[in-house]
């Protein structure tokens, strides 16, 4: 099961957090802090699992993380999951990501943390793996926007499209 | 009510939406925590409305709000208010909120059950999604008992997309309310075998998870499990039921039997991986790791499959991956005392191949060998069933060949005449007799040049004595050699009772280099004038006669059709034919080496080629270590070395940086401010916001590398308004880009001026009036490396960027990023974190423009990329700044990996012969340009330098920066034929000149 999952830049600011088990947003942001400290002083070419913190479980846990430009991919889980297994589904994450935003940066994660959720949804849900096929991903995330655009109105949708 | 919808829409005009209160929390830095209290202010307004579009835009800031780390749960009503709205795009938003923030003690949980079950069952499949995935965040006992049954009924619905989720929601049920279990496991089990690989994979999910806590309950899944195993192509199922079987192998002993055959086909499967993943750098760490399996490996099959492996990975595109190979050699020694192996022919023939190929490395593989012959009953202690003596075919062969290298030959040449090598197979044995006879001759020289006459008499003695044994050989071919060289040696010996000195007139017989030819070598050499290869000797046999004969005639079957016109004039298409065949005899004699496919045509067309071809492969090999190899020595010393390099490379950059440092307290730059967060190593820049007073270039200290002769220039001018003085020749292709650029650049402006904030007023009029034009004017350019020395590092690019202001402002804080691929990397610079943005070292006044430059490493060259990038910055007025951003592509063409070099004719001709060159062609359509025109263009826009022309064709060459050869044949026919040892990047660049000749 995935315990949470993490986004951050490389100044430990959260860019999306998605936590699969209930924590105050004071243990939320506390979490968030640690984790940035464990990851951030890895250095470039050492293995990208790690011991999770006391926060979130301490050695029970396994922190998987990927660094892709200005920001950290994090999640965090327990034994049941194979830790390449993850590394592989958080490289579909951000190759999702970068087909849906075309060149996905860290502006376009910070104004749209909701959409990043939304895709999240499609692959992770409740802590547990949805779907790892990218095209299914991005088949189900379009549907739904187009039913949103569909949806909305003409001026709102000028102002959507960041 | 129609009026109240239209007040509504108004107001929302004029709220801020997610957007504009990112924007604003990032234009507050300072006040954050009250600009935040202000905007919760709001939208505690906003949630008081009674139109759901302004809740839905409050509750989706909320939402973001909360993962800053605020506490919103007052607001959950109206999240259950946004929940239950009948537009999706609200449900969304309001299930995505729930789900970030309700829990189990969330007292408003309860008011959901009908409307989620009311969503459940909703026609909009998407609707349904959305409650699910909100469900599984927050599921309650309650809940998860109140709509087991109804999520029960999805796991069968007809749409997978409900099905998957359905399914994989039911672990959250059982764990919540545990006596859904038993009810619904069937139908669980039912979805294992659903035809949609999805719902199958959750329900894998949904069952692994569950017997990880009671293994035993599913046992009797095993056999599923194992079916599916087998069949599912789903990486992420076989992994979780690997895992599986990892809990429930100890309970049941039986299934590790049966589970040892598809795992050892998933290893073959992660074996063949390998081959793809190796590099320069990872070949030796790769084949270490490998060789310590062959050590522990415990079946043969499996260990032979593994050395096979090993040589495949090493031997892949001509050795490409091998920096030394010296470690090579140690590795092929290495492998020899592997018992049992069937692929001792195949380490023979690596081992022969590179001590001819690689001349470099001749002087330490015939000490190997020698030391191989030496021990030889090593490795023959039960040779006969065993195929490893098969390298001893190959080291006498090299002792032999190149013995002018051995150390000891004498002592060489008593290992090669010991009665034991009688045991050998024949092949081996001749080998050895033939090998022994050129030792002789080389001993020979050598103790006849040195003052003992007696020694080299006794060396004959020693042939003499025992020689006779391998006359006696059973094999008529050791038989044969045996008894001409004993001949041979008896009159040598003769000879020298009488003091002649025979060395010279011995080694002749065996002088002359055994050079590799190259498959072409023979269509090289000249017909002598006079000869019709393809004239008839003889008058062929008339129709009739043939036809007689047929039945007798060896070459009967292929004569009747051609003999009519044969003899008199030969047509193309017959001899298109003979040279066919002659091509299909010669691949399958032995001594020819084989053709590249293809390769033909430019050879024929290649003017004053007129050398025979000897392949070069010219390996410079840095190490020498004396003694037995340990493969591990090389790792450590290849490590050592790039580490040398490392540090050395860091010293440089930190001396650039001190001195960076003391240029910028003189210029009181005000420092870098990062986009936004500031970092306590940042703090110290920041002192000032003030402009500086006078602006100062970077010293050529602060540049990252200096630059090489060549570069070749891509523009991107990135504008906001249309351009309409920018009438300039660039492709369409860019003007899109461009275009799209443009549009980005202008909502993000947009966006701004919505912010609400004080200068938003201000900012639009800027934006009428005044365009902000900034152009950017990328250079790349390469890195020329030293690549005899260094071939990890032919993998540089630098990037120099002139950035020019345009508009009226300051431009500062910028910071250039670029996403970084699996093959490229941008070189931050250091102190700051490894993918953190490149901060440019300067601020840039009104209409000033600078340089900086960017240093890329790129591991493969052969195809080109774009590289993705932002680049932010602040445009400062007066009273204002905003905050900038362009996205911009960098497009790494194949052409920028190439080098001008210059390539002498012979050389030249020499490469083209290798046959270890690809072949391609390419033709320029409507190219109407005087051809030195062309040449030109070529030479410019790809970086080639002419080799040679000669009348209506033009020889070219360059060099790519990993030292690919690429060598062209232009003809004013601007029709391009193409050589290059990587066919990859040789189609690209092929594409890219057509590209350039295509715009003009």
């Amino acid at each position: 099961m995935i315990r949470a999952i993490l986004i951050f830049n490389n100044h430990g600011k959260p860019r999306l957090s998605k936590f699969y088990e209930h924590y105050t947003e004071d243990t939320e942001q506390q979490i968030i802090r640690e984790t940035f400290h464990l990851v951030s002083k890895r250095d470039e070419n050492v293995c990208n699992f790690l011991e999770g913190g006391m926060l979130i479980g301490g050695s029970d846990y396994k922190l998987i993380y990927r660094h892709y430009a200005t920001l950290y991919f994090v999640f965090c889980v327990d034994s049941s999951e194979s830790e390449l297994g993850i590394l592989d589904l958080i490289q579909v994450f951000v190759e999702t990501l970068d087909k849906c935003f075309e060149n996905v940066c860290e502006l376009d994660l910070i104004f749209h943390v909701d959409k990043v959720h939304n895709i999240l949804a499609e692959m992770v849900m409740g802590g547990m793996v949805l779907e790892t096929n990218m095209n299914e991903i991005i088949m189900q995330v379009d549907a739904q926007n187009k039913m949103e655009k569909s949806e909305t109105f003409i001026f709102q949708s000028t102002r959507q499209d960041r | 009510m129609a009026l109240k919808i239209v007040k509504g829409s108004i107001d929302r005009m004029f709220d801020k939406n997610l957007q504009d209160l990112v924007r604003g929390i990032r234009n507050h830095k300072e006040d954050e925590a009250k600009y935040i209290s202000t905007c919760i202010d709001e939208i505690k307004q906003e949630l008081k409305q009674d139109n759901i579009a302004v809740k839905a835009n409050a509750v989706c800031k909320l939402t973001y709000l909360q993962m800053l780390g605020y506490d919103v749960s007052w607001a959950a009503f109206n999240i259950v208010e946004v929940m239950s709205s009948s537009k999706f795009t609200y449900k969304r938003i309001g299930y995505l909120a729930a789900s970030q923030c309700f829990h189990e003690s969330t007292d408003v949980i309860m008011l959901t059950t009908n409307q989620i079950r009311k969503d459940l069952s909703s026609p909009n499949q998407y609707d349904t999604g959305v409650a699910l995935t909100g469900l599984s965040c927050f599921v309650t006992p309650d809940l998860a008992r109140d709509l087991a049954n109804d999520i029960m009924t999805l796991m069968s619905h007809t749409k997978p997309y409900i099905r998957k989720k359905a399914v994989l929601i039911m672990y959250k049920v059982f764990l919540k309310y545990p006596e859904s279990l038993r009810p619904a496991f069937p139908r669980l089990k039912e979805k294992l075998e659903d035809p949609d690989p999805g719902v199958q994979s959750a329900a894998v999910n949904v069952i692994c998870e569950l017997a990880r806590r009671n293994p035993k309950n599913y046992l009797s899944l095993a056999p599923l499990f194992f079916k599916l195993m087998t069949s599912s192509t789903n990486n992420w199922v076989l992994i979780k039921i690997i895992k599986l079987f990892g809990a429930l192998t100890p309970l049941e002993p039986r299934l590790g039997k049966k589970l040892i055959e598809p795992l050892t086909n998933l290893i073959h499967r992660a074996l063949d991986l390998l081959y793809g993943m190796v590099s320069k750098k990872n070949l030796m760490e790769i084949v270490k790791k490998l060789m310590l399996h062959v050590d522990k490996a415990e079946g043969t099959t499996y260990r032979d499959e593994l050395l096979t492996k090993i040589i495949d990975i090493c031997s892949q595109s001509n050795y490409q991956y091998i920096t030394n190979f010296e470690w090579y050699i140690s590795i092929l020694v290495e492998l020899t005392r592997l018992e049992g192996t069937r692929h001792g022919h195949l380490i023979a023939s690596q081992m022969l191949d590179v001590a001819i190929r690689v001349k470099a490395i001749r002087i330490f593989a015939v000490a190997q060998m020698a030391t191989l012959l030496d021990n030889a009953h090593l490795l023959t202690g039960n040779m006969q069933r065993n195929g490893i003596c098969e390298v001893l075919y190959a080291a006498a062969w090299i002792c032999g060949e190149f013995s002018e290298h051995l150390e000891n030959p004498m002592q060489t040449l008593e290992a090669m005449l010991r009665p034991k090598v009688a045991t050998l197979p024949g092949h081996i044995q001749a080998v050895y007799v033939q090998n022994a006879a050129k030792l002789f001759s080389t001993v020979l020289k050598s103790q006849e040049g040195s003052t003992e006459g007696t020694a080299a008499q006794e060396t004959s003695q020693l042939m003499i004595d025992r020689l006779p044994l391998f006359v006696q050989s059973a094999n008529l071919e050791v038989q044969e050699r045996a008894s001409c060289i004993l001949q041979l040696v008896k009159y040598i010996q003769k000879l020298q009772q009488k003091e002649v000195e025979v060395a010279e007139e011995v080694s002749a017989l065996f002088a002359g280099e055994l050079n590799p030819v190259a498959p072409k070598a023979q269509k090289k050499v000249p017909v002598p004038e006079g000869l019709d290869l393809d004239a008839w000797i003889n008058e062929p046999p008339s129709e009739s006669e043939s036809e007689d004969e047929q039945p007798k005639a060896i070459f009967a079957k292929e004569e009747p059709k051609h003999s009519r016109s044969r003899h008199t004039e030969v047509d193309e298409k017959e001899l298109a034919r003979r040279r066919e065949a002659r091509k299909q005899e010669q691949a399958n004699n032995p001594f020819y080496i084989k053709a590249s496919p293809s390769s033909q045509k430019v050879y024929q067309e290649s003017p004053g080629v007129e050398h025979i071809p000897v392949v070069q492969i010219d390996l410079t090999v840095p190490l020498k270590v004396p003694g037995l190899p340990m493969s591990d020595q090389y790792l450590k010393l290849e490590e050592e070395r790039r580490q040398k390099e490392r540090a050395d490379k860091k010293k440089k950059e930190k001396k650039k940086r001190k001195e960076k440092r003391s240029g910028r307290g003189r210029r009181h730059d005000s420092g870098p401010e990062s986009e936004e967060d500031i970092t306590p190593a940042h703090m110290v820049d920041i002192v000032t916001e003030e402009m500086p007073e006078t602006y100062i270039l970077p010293t050529p200290d602060n540049r990252l590398l200096t630059m090489s002769s060549t570069s070749i220039f891509l523009f991107f001018f990135i504008e906001q308004k249309s351009s309409k003085h920018k009438k300039k020749k660039q492709k369409k292709e860019k003007e899109e880009k461009e275009k799209k650029k443009k549009k980005k650049h202008h909502h993000h402006h947009r966006h701004h001026s919505d912010g609400g904030a004080d200068e938003s007023v201000q900012n639009g009029t800027v934006e009428d009036e005044e365009p902000l034009p900034v152009s950017m004017c990328l250079t790349l350019n390469h890195k020329v490396c030293d690549i005899q020395g260094n071939l990890q590092d032919g993998s540089q690019v630098v990037v120099s960027v002139i950035f020019e202001n345009k508009c009226d402002s300051l431009l500062k804080s910028m910071e250039f990023n670029v996403l970084d691929s699996l093959n490229s990397k941008l070189q931050r610079p250091e102190g700051s974190g490894p993918h953190d943005g490149f901060t440019v070292p300067f601020q840039l006044p009104p209409g000033v423009s600078n340089e900086a430059r960017l240093v890329f490493t790129v591991q493969s060259i052969v195809m080109p990329q774009k590289m993705k990038g932002t680049l932010t910055f602040i445009v400062k007025n007066e009273d204002s700044s905003i905050h900038e951003k362009l996205d911009f592509k960098l497009h790494f063409t194949c052409t920028s990996y190439l080098i001008t070099t210059p390539c002498y004719s012979d050389a030249f001709a020499k490469l083209l012969e290798s046959g270890d060159l690809k072949c391609s062609s390419v033709r320029l359509e409507e190219v109407n340009m005087p051809f030195h025109h062309l040449l030109a263009r070529i030479c410019f826009h790809h970086h080639f330098s002419v080799v040679e022309r000669i009348d209506s064709c033009a020889s070219m060459y360059s060099r790519s920066i990993q030292g690919h050869h690429v060598c062209l044949l232009v003809k004013t026919t601007v029709s391009i034929d193409a050589k290059c040892d990587e066919p990859t990047l040789l189609g690209n660049v092929l594409d890219e000149i057509k590209q350039t000749f295509s715009q003009c």
